[in-house]
């Protein structure tokens, strides 16, 4: 292992889950859910990405994956340079031990109501990830650590809170609760899976910047995964780090996140960046999508799979799928439009019909 | 007035619009709890107007649910509520809504003021298709169920629904966006004349959420509907809504048109909060957290309940209660004794325009 290999490598990662047919069809072939397809992405130390991208398009399944959560069906998914199902099937020269990378790599739910057990004290969850890892700590020891996290993270006094069950906590501090399990394990990377837009708007600046300065203090890379571009932004750019844009399974942009809001090149960001507010008072008009909804995982279509619903595609979209196109030395983006002298310029445009269902022209009129 | 009124009242009645289609005077919600008196909703009084689009704007817990059960008196056992809110048909005599029997709400519900409640995704029974909630509303309130699918069916195909596809579906086979559409097909299907709705997109990603408010707004027109929409969520109101109500501990502290909230809110709170909103435009520097947390029902401080956050507060506002006052205009109103000084002392971290008139 050379001390510039990646903290986290994702290699052309595919991720498919088969699903059986309705409860009723037993007779169909079980379909394929196209959750993430070719992604590939780097993870630094003390790095920060943010996925983004609407419901379904696989944010959360790359992040689990690139956290060693989700076995991939493709690719590859490696921790310092050690491919990480390599080591939990303790194939080949297995240099860092599963149970090592497992530690490394932690989670913080959406929902933190359900991640903690509502029968248990908060000392009591929280000393759990030191008895596990730290055998030999000794209990007074424990319960200081857990202490001073708390008032780390700004739950004083401490005491208090430590004797608290879930129920007695509001979200935000059910939020804080999460985070402090997951710094207790002294992780390299921890993926928040919308930790963030789970909270009221007033709430989530000062839940970024406590994230954002124990990412400080304690050399943490973050995942985070958000629907809302705002949020990714703050996060993002305050933390020095990449905004990922995902569509169906596929990562359609990334950048240096003031790049990506200001200088956005993918259409479908485009259109993340018009379900953004703003606080300008613009009007915003119609949603800048032929379609409101997302197509099916099951049956993604084919060539761009944003054809169906961009409001740039061309017949050349149809057929052939974009690659990742470098727009600048950090900024990579998957849209032919990228490219000066593609064949895309000369096709015909797809019908410009306003918003509708999956594509197609409503029915009833 | 004496220093020292337990209750305080929040009265929006002066803003008299023109045409109300809900009157809404001292409503009150109490809880007894072990810990003492919860006062969750305090004193709010708001007129609706005919036609508007009202954003109830609040972090969690600050009431905006409890105002929202309120309005059909379906407040939760055992809350109390006390106060008066009156319906105005658009034809007949208006309607004394508290005073009405459980078949006089059950009729006012669904036929004249309909809700999408929060969390409703989950108000679909999973076992029955789509159509059958229809169907069942529709003969649960005698109507004709043949002309009341052709409206279910129109209704589904505004908000780029297939009707029949999704009709004939499950709620689970539907995404979220769709069933939270089809929640508002349904909850439209009797005709009612207003709609009130409480995080009805909360769970829902941006661009579906952003999208549903594109369509509701092309819904109202349509179907000259009044809506209320509640959410914590500011920013994403701001543009449907014509007017804004912010509510802070249990009470309104500001009413103005949308407009007036964004290029020159008066309260500090207001104000603060908008400086707090993650967004696209503002420098990353100065977004920044308001201090100090919201306080508990049973344990509102005296004075303005904001004062132990508020950057302006002064002895005044700790003793006394501001009530409800206009200021720039007669029909921006607000809570605050320092109303005037609140956009030096808490400026903005967005220049935006004032467009008067
Ligand atoms: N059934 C109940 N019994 C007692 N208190 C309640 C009940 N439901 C809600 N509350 C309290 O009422 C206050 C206002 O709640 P709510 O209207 O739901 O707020 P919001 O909708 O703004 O989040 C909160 O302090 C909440 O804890
Ligand atoms: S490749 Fe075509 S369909 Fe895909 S994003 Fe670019 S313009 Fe749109
Ligand atoms: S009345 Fe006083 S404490 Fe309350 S918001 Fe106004 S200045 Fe602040
Ligand atoms: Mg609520």
């Amino acid at each position: 292992m050379s001390s510039t290999e990646p903290l986290i490598s994702l290699k052309d990662v595919e991720v498919h889950f088969k699903e059986s047919g309705g409860t009723f069809d037993f007779f169909s072939e079980p379909e394929t859910v196209h959750a993430v397809d070719g992604v590939s992405l780097d993870i630094e130390e003390n790095d920060v990405v943010c996925l983004v991208g609407e419901s379904g398009c696989g944010k959360t399944t790359l992040g689990k994956t690139a956290i060693g959560l989700q076995r991939p069906t493709g690719g590859s998914v490696s921790y310092r340079g050690q491919d990480i199902w390599q080591a939990k099937d303790k194939k080949g020269d297995v240099e860092v031990p599963y149970g090592d990378i497992r530690r490394a790599l932690q989670i913080i739910h959406q929902d933190p109501g359900s991640s903690l057990n509502p029968n248990r004290r908060v000392m009591k969850t929280l000393e759990a990830p030191l008895r596990r890892w730290q055998k030999d700590m000794s209990a007074g020891d424990r319960r200081a650590q857990v202490l001073q996290m708390l008032e780390r993270v700004g739950m004083t006094p401490a005491e208090d809170y430590a004797s608290r069950y879930p129920h007695q906590l509001s979200g935000g501090e059910k939020q804080r609760v999460a985070l402090v399990r997951a710094l207790l394990m002294d992780p390299d990377v921890i993926l928040a899976d919308e930790a963030i837009s789970a909270l009221d708007v007033s709430l989530r600046v000062e839940m970024m910047d406590l994230m954002l300065e124990l990412q400080d203090q304690f050399d943490t890379s973050f995942v985070a995964v958000s629907h809302d571009l705002s949020n990714a932004r703050y996060f993002a750019a305050h933390g020095g780090g990449r905004i990922g844009v995902m569509y169906l399974g596929r990562l359609v942009e990334i950048g240096p996140a003031e790049e990506i809001i200001n200088n956005p090149k993918h259409p479908y960001t485009k259109v993340l960046r018009w379900a953004t507010p703003n606080l300008k008072e613009e009007a915003s008009g119609e949603p800048p999508v032929r379609a409101i909804d997302i197509p099916d995982p099951k049956n993604p279509p084919a060539g761009c799979r944003f054809h169906t619903r961009c409001p740039e595609a061309r017949e050349a979209c149809r057929g052939e799928t974009p690659e990742s196109y470098q727009v600048d030395a950090d900024h990579e983006v998957a849209c032919f439009r990228e490219l000066d002298d593609h064949e895309y310029w000369s096709s015909p445009e797809l019908a410009g019909e306003g918003p509708g269902n999956e594509g197609e022209q409503s029915s009833a009129d | 007035m004496s220093t020292h009124e337990p209750t305080r009242t929040n009265d929006a009645r002066t803003h008299e619009v023109a045409d109300p289609i809900l009157e809404i005077r001292d409503a009150e919600v109490v809880f007894e709890m072990d810990r003492g008196v919860s006062r969750v909703l305090d004193n709010v009084s708001i007129d609706i107007e005919r036609g508007e689009v009202l954003g109830i704007v609040g972090e969690s817990g600050s009431g905006k649910s409890m105002l929202a059960s309120a309005m059909l008196d379906a407040v939760v056992d055992p809350g109390i509520l006390s106060g008066e809110i009156t319906f105005h048909p658009p034809d007949g005599e208006p309607v004394d809504v508290l005073a009405q029997d459980q078949e006089g709400i059950r009729e006012l519900r669904w036929e004249d003021i309909s809700m999408v409640f929060q969390g409703a995704m989950s108000s679909f029974n999973p076992t029955m298709k789509v159509g059958g909630h229809f169907e069942e509303t529709l003969k649960a309130h005698e109507y004709d169920v043949e002309a009341g699918m052709e409206r279910a069916r129109e209704l589904l195909a505004d908000l780029y629904l297939e009707p029949d596809r999704v009709l004939d579906s499950f709620a689970h086979e539907l995404s979220g966006g769709m069933q939270q559409r089809a929640l508002i097909a349904l909850s439209l299907v009797l005709e009612p004349d207003v709609l009130v709705m409480d995080e009805p997109t909360a769970a829902l990603d941006l661009l579906m959420q952003r999208s549903i408010l594109a369509l509701l707004e092309e819904l109202k027109a349509k179907y000259d509907l009044t809506l209320v929409f509640i959410t914590h969520d500011l920013p994403l109101i701001a543009e449907l809504a014509d007017r804004l109500a912010v509510m802070y501990a249990f009470e309104l502290v500001e009413v103005a048109d949308s407009d007036s909230i964004l290029s020159r809110a008066v309260h500090p709170y207001t104000r603060s909060l908008l400086n707090a909103t993650p967004n696209l435009d503002a420098p990353l520097s100065e977004m920044r957290p308001i201090e100090g947390s919201a306080p508990d029902p049973v344990n509102v401080p005296e004075g303005c309940s904001y004062h132990p956050r508020c950057p302006l507060a002064d002895e005044e506002c700790v003793s006394q209660d501001p009530g409800f006052r206009p200021t720039h205009t007669e029909d921006h109103l607000a809570a605050c004794f320092h109303w005037e000084e609140a956009s030096e002392a808490i400026p903005f971290n967005i220049e935006r325009e004032v467009n008067d008139e």
